[in-house]
């Protein structure tokens, strides 16, 4: 599978939870689409009009570390981000992801091309090939490891949702 | 071939997973002793309920304390509760702590939830607490909670172990909050990522399980997930004090094998402060210069236990806040509260000029309560410190440091360390 789209280049690392989701609304209990008003909020107020379906982030290091808050990940897929790149991502965020089914894709070559071009880059297009590993950047390739075992069997499945209810209704025979 | 020795989390995992062995990198599925959620559970038996989930796979394993927004402030969030409490009636869930009891990570260990070798998550970053007890508390989302309380299990991919080792001992003065504080300023925010942190050596094992508490909690401030200690006399002591039930220890064998060693002599380790806005941004109070403070937070999962507020009530003794300077207290939980009540711990802080509040989370994440003010500067005994942590964004500042520090700030008007 293949996506392509805008680059969004967040050029810091450490990017945490709290300036991405912010905590005085983990406790209400928003639709997606009022999720997605909020998304990066606290680190760029402006990204959440303008982000566009099918935008690709690029971060720092260390990506979405902090909290637990799953709504770190859902804030983002609501408001169109079709794929995070970064050198890094915290555990927590990049196991959400999964279980949201948002690619997070792991590729330092990638991320600090971009990001050491980014007033060229920003809002440029790149491609990624999810099943090959590959993501192109202009006239640039890189590669990063395709996902694989459990997390590619919960993504393929549209998220850990869909995958504990199939599971669920396998195991009672419904 | 002879097996190598097993760290920890590799003993633990294996016991989780009904097996004799656990490998690096090796995919398991674990069984949790409890697994934790607080208000977040009205979200969480949302998804629960949108999985086609009808009962949760074992009520006596679920535990439930409502703590971030109390008591709460609005009606949203009064609803939510209302729908957590007719959920845990219908599930037969008997482990819920309604409002006041106290943060879900103090409530656990002190109703005798928390026992080592077992794997206990989360929906919470810092479940990681737990191990103090040598638990695994291995922190998780909700999507995977509601998960976990249909199927009883998730897979989790069996960890490196980082060793650190503490020798010496702490100065006066100086407490283990100062010490992870220092850790993380070396180590950094991802220097643990997805790895399981042990902590040895003689200051560790002179170090109370309150404070241990404060290190395994601060251990996901360097990403880690999952941060223990070896159990030993003071955690048998602690254990049977709670009352807590049968367990088996996981100590590390000594061939285990860890991926890096890091070794601190923790004599050398002065009163620290983690400046905004990110928890490794650590440096020594003395070379901190000049900052004035409008809020003082004391309490929190992190450091809100007697053995904490003693700490704070004892610089506190009769002295007074810095004009215009505000000290909140929260406590972690009803125990401690009631304590800090007995022992004249309360009214050392409340003559200081503190505002002491219901065990709950509150400021430490902006939810509810002591929000800051455009322009306003926080020293605080929490666990982070990101840019509008506090509910406010615009100019802010929250500086981490130990209940001591806070005390000694919240007199002075600006941060110092009390020693």
């Amino acid at each position: 599978m293949e996506l392509k789209g805008r680059m969004w280049i967040l050029d810091e690392d450490d990017i945490n939870t709290d300036v991405i989701y912010p905590g005085k609304y983990t406790y209400e209990l928003f639709s997606p689409e009022e999720m997605a008003k909020h998304a990066l909020e606290d680190f760029d107020p402006g990204f959440a009009g303008k982000v566009e379906q099918g935008d690709i982030v690029i971060a720092g290091r260390n990506f979405g570390c902090g909290s637990s808050r799953e709504q770190a990940v859902s804030c983002m897929k609501y408001a169109g981000v079709a794929a995070i790149i970064a050198p890094s991502f915290a555990r927590l965020y990049y196991r959400n992801a999964i279980n949201q089914a948002l690619h997070v894709i792991v590729c330092p070559e990638a991320a600090d091309y971009a990001r050491g071009n980014k007033d060229d880059m920003q809002l440029g297009e790149a491609g990624i090939d999810l099943g090959k590993g590959k993501i192109v950047i202009g006239d640039r390739e890189f590669s990063f490891t395709p996902m694989s075992g459990k997390a590619l069997e919960i993504f393929e499945a549209g998220g850990l949702e869909p995958y504990t209810k199939k599971r669920l209704e396998s195991s009672t025979g419904s | 071939m002879i097996d190598m020795g097993m760290t920890m989390i590799e003993k633990i995992l294996a016991r989780a997973s009904g097996a004799d062995r656990a490998e690096v990198g090796e995919i398991v599925f674990a069984s949790p002793y409890r697994i934790l959620s607080h208000d977040n559970s009205a979200a969480i038996l949302g998804i629960f309920g949108k999985m086609g989930g009808e009962k949760v796979w074992d009520p006596s394993r679920v535990f439930i304390a409502l703590d971030h927004a109390v008591p709460p402030p609005d009606a949203k969030k009064a609803q939510n509760h209302r729908m957590i409490r007719k959920f845990v009636s219908e599930q037969g869930i008997s482990n819920f702590y309604d409002c006041g009891v106290g943060i879900c990570h103090q409530v656990l260990p002190e109703h005798g939830h928390v026992v080592p070798g077992v794997v206990i998550f989360g929906s919470d970053s810092h479940t990681t607490t737990h191990g103090a007890l040598g638990a695994a508390g291995i922190p998780i989302g909700r999507t995977e909670t509601a998960s976990v309380w249909a199927l009883g299990e998730t897979w989790l991919r069996v960890p490196q172990t980082i060793k650190i080792v503490l020798d010496g001992q702490l100065r006066e003065g100086v407490s283990p909050k100062d010490v992870i504080l220092y850790i993380i300023g070396e180590i950094t925010a991802e220097g643990a990522t997805y790895k399981s942190v042990e902590f040895h050596g003689h200051a560790a094992r002179k170090m109370s399980v309150g404070g241990r508490m404060t290190l395994c909690n601060m251990g996901a401030e360097m990403g880690a997930k999952v941060a223990m200690f070896p159990v030993d006399e003071l955690t048998r002591t602690w254990l049977s004090v709670i009352g807590a039930g049968r367990y088996e220890e996981y100590g590390p064998d000594d061939d285990a094998v860890y991926e890096t060693v890091f070794t601190f002599d923790c004599s050398e380790i002065t009163p620290q402060v983690a400046k905004p806005h990110k928890v490794d941004n650590v440096v020594p109070v003395s070379e901190l210069g000049d900052v004035g403070i409008d809020v003082a937070l004391l309490g929190t999962c992190t450091n809100g236990r007697l053995e904490d507020l003693m700490e704070a009530a004892a610089v506190l003794e009769g002295k007074k806040l810095a004009p215009g300077v505000r000290l909140l207290v929260y406590p972690a939980s009803k125990k401690v509260l009631g304590e800090a009540y007995d022992n004249g711990t309360a009214k050392t802080l409340l003559t200081a000029g503190a505002q002491i509040a219901v065990p709950a989370c509150g400021p430490c994440l902006g939810a509810y309560g002591g929000i800051l003010a455009p322009g306003e500067v926080c020293v605080s005994t929490a666990n982070r410190n990101f840019k509008g942590r506090m509910g406010c964004k615009e100019d802010t500042g929250i500086y981490l440091a130990s209940p001591a520090t806070v005390a000694a700030s919240a007199v002075a008007g600006r941060i110092v360390s009390a020693v």
